[in-house]
């Protein structure tokens, strides 16, 4: 059995196979968030050193996971579209950098949230926190470039350059703020002893990763799907489509 | 049963300030992120439904003239 | 041909020796408003120095980047870099290396000096002076790609700095870092030599990666 995978390749039968997508994909991330959600708060037991504050992982690790993951999906997909020239790959790295934005922000958010009950402080200048917050900077300049552009095959190549670069970067960057940090040791505090954690807890993790992924998907398709009308506004397809809709 | 009422639930062990806080940020984010792209879809529909419109109008206009 | 963009570029600059020299003071004025805005205790400031100076040099070699293609780009000359057999890379290099000459060494030249109001120890001076020998290159190299990738753009000034200064951090943290451990009686050769590694990667990619931004923005 062969699919034709190229045929979803194009913009138009991207746009009504998506369509399709995006309400399942929503019900799912809404289904494993409320299951993630009664695990986390009902199910999982008080943590014995970290008391309730530690229920902020369960949006945290997603969030911090979600974000990196999501830059390298980016990079990736502007990357083919660079490469072999393929809109649709671009506009999915357009449509992929608010999201993986908004769980940049989202992780420094409950790190401060959690790192201040914890350590006392909102901020340490710690490897992960300090790449993180730079993670943020190069998701920022990513959309800033885009948007800066007027047309979108430039704004597409010109961005696909700089989220390769990027990605180049980030090991570097890592490693350089990794070294400076134990240079610096000023702050006490130590991320890589993670107590065990129960089975629960890890459940309940490992649901709201699948819950995040779920919404990731949805909300990418759904912004993608409104980038490509906007895109091809001027083609037969999407007039063809506008009078369908007028005549329902 | 971990929680003994709804307050206990609400106060988290003295810690209800910063789960909450990170709990509601979230969800702010997340329904602020589906509403701007309903909210942009919209937009783009409505512009189309001008520029249909106005078409129809001009259409309309050549066979009553 | 190498040659021949750098020695138009340096003539270039020679004709506008303002903008050299904008930069130049730009650097000085950051430099001296520190001790101004946190009090003029010496032990704190010779704790501060790598890092003001560093943050500073790196402001001040950001300041000129929109220049490095935006004339050429005007006059129409990078049109014809563009359509030119020689390879764009080793233009883009040549205007990268022509940039550092301008902007990089004024400001290598003018650190000791700055150094000295912050009341350096003489060694850290030289580390200093080094450190900003081997970093400021990766500036202007690094700098091109986010010059190229906003030619033409409104706000492309502001723009560069958005997209470049999270790409400068490895250089700032290993260039101040070879000065403090200076200080604190530390070694600095694995600092020198990240710096080092850090110029011969961004002298092999930077100027591809620029060039490919350049087409991207002429297409």
């Amino acid at each position: 059995m062969a699919i034709n995978w190229f045929k979803y390749s194009s913009p138009a039968s991207f746009y009504s196979l998506s369509g399709k997508m995006v309400p399942i994909f929503m019900w799912l991330a809404v289904v494993l968030l409320i299951a993630g959600m009664y695990v986390g708060f009902f199910v999982a037991p008080t943590d014995f050193q970290q008391g309730e504050a530690y229920r902020i992982i369960f949006i945290h690790v997603p969030a911090a996971w979600m974000s990196m993951f999501l830059y390298l999906v980016m990079a990736f997909w502007a990357g083919i579209g660079l490469a072999f020239n393929t809109r649709l790959s671009s506009m999915l790295a357009t449509a992929i950098a608010p999201t993986g934005a908004m769980f940049t922000f989202l992780a420094l958010w409950t790190g401060a949230l959690w790192g201040k009950p914890m350590w006392g402080t909102w901020w340490v200048w710690d490897a992960r926190l300090t790449s993180e917050l730079i993670l943020l900077f190069l998701y920022i300049g990513f959309m800033s470039l885009q948007a800066a552009i007027d047309d979108p095959r430039r704004a597409d190549k010109a961005g696909a350059i700089l989220a390769l670069v990027g990605v180049v970067n980030i090991p570097i960057i890592y490693f350089s703020v990794q070294w400076w940090n134990t240079l610096h040791q000023g702050a006490s505090v130590s991320l890589n002893q993670a107590p065990a954690m129960a089975t629960t807890m890890l459940t309940g993790m490992l649901i709201m990763v699948f819950a995040s992924w779920m919404y990731s998907i949805a909300v990418i398709l759904k912004r993608v799907r409104v980038i490509i009308l906007e895109r091809e506004s001027h083609t037969a397809w999407v007039a063809e489509l506008r009078k369908k809709e007028a005549a329902r | 049963m971990i929680w003994e009422s709804w307050s206990e639930f609400f106060a988290m062990g003295g810690y209800g300030v910063y789960v909450w806080g990170s709990y509601i940020v979230t969800f702010a984010c997340v329904i602020g992120e589906v509403l701007l792209i309903s909210n942009r879809r919209r937009t783009l529909d409505k512009h189309y439904g001008l520029i249909h419109d106005s078409n129809k109008k001009e259409t309309d206009n050549e066979t009553t003239s | 041909m190498f040659l021949w963009v750098i020695k138009r570029d340096l003539l270039l600059a020679m004709r506008r020796r303002s903008d050299v020299f904008t930069t130049l003071f730009f650097f000085v004025i950051v430099v001296s408003l520190f001790p101004l805005s946190v009090g003029p205790e010496m032990n704190m400031l010779r704790t501060m120095a790598p890092g003001v100076v560093w943050v500073a040099a790196l402001l001040a070699s950001m300041l000129s980047l929109g220049r490095m293609f935006s004339s050429d780009y005007l006059d129409g000359t990078l049109e014809q870099m563009l359509i030119s057999p020689h390879s764009l890379s080793l233009l883009v290099l040549g205007k990268a290396l022509a940039h550092w000459l301008v902007t990089g060494v004024p400001l290598v030249l003018m650190a000791p000096i700055l150094g000295i109001q912050y009341d350096l120890p003489v060694e850290a001076l030289f580390v200093l002076t080094i450190s900003l020998l081997l970093g400021t290159p990766v500036l202007s190299l690094i700098g091109a790609i986010g010059a190229a990738l906003t030619l033409g753009l409104r706000g492309g000034g502001v723009l560069v700095s958005l997209l470049v200064l999270p790409l400068y951090i490895p250089v700032l943290i290993f260039g101040s870092g070879a000065v403090e451990a200076n200080m604190a009686e530390l070694g600095y050769d694995a600092h020198l030599s990240l710096l080092g590694a850090f110029l011969l990667v961004s002298l092999v990619f930077a100027p591809w990666a620029t060039a490919a931004s350049l087409r991207v923005s002429m297409e």
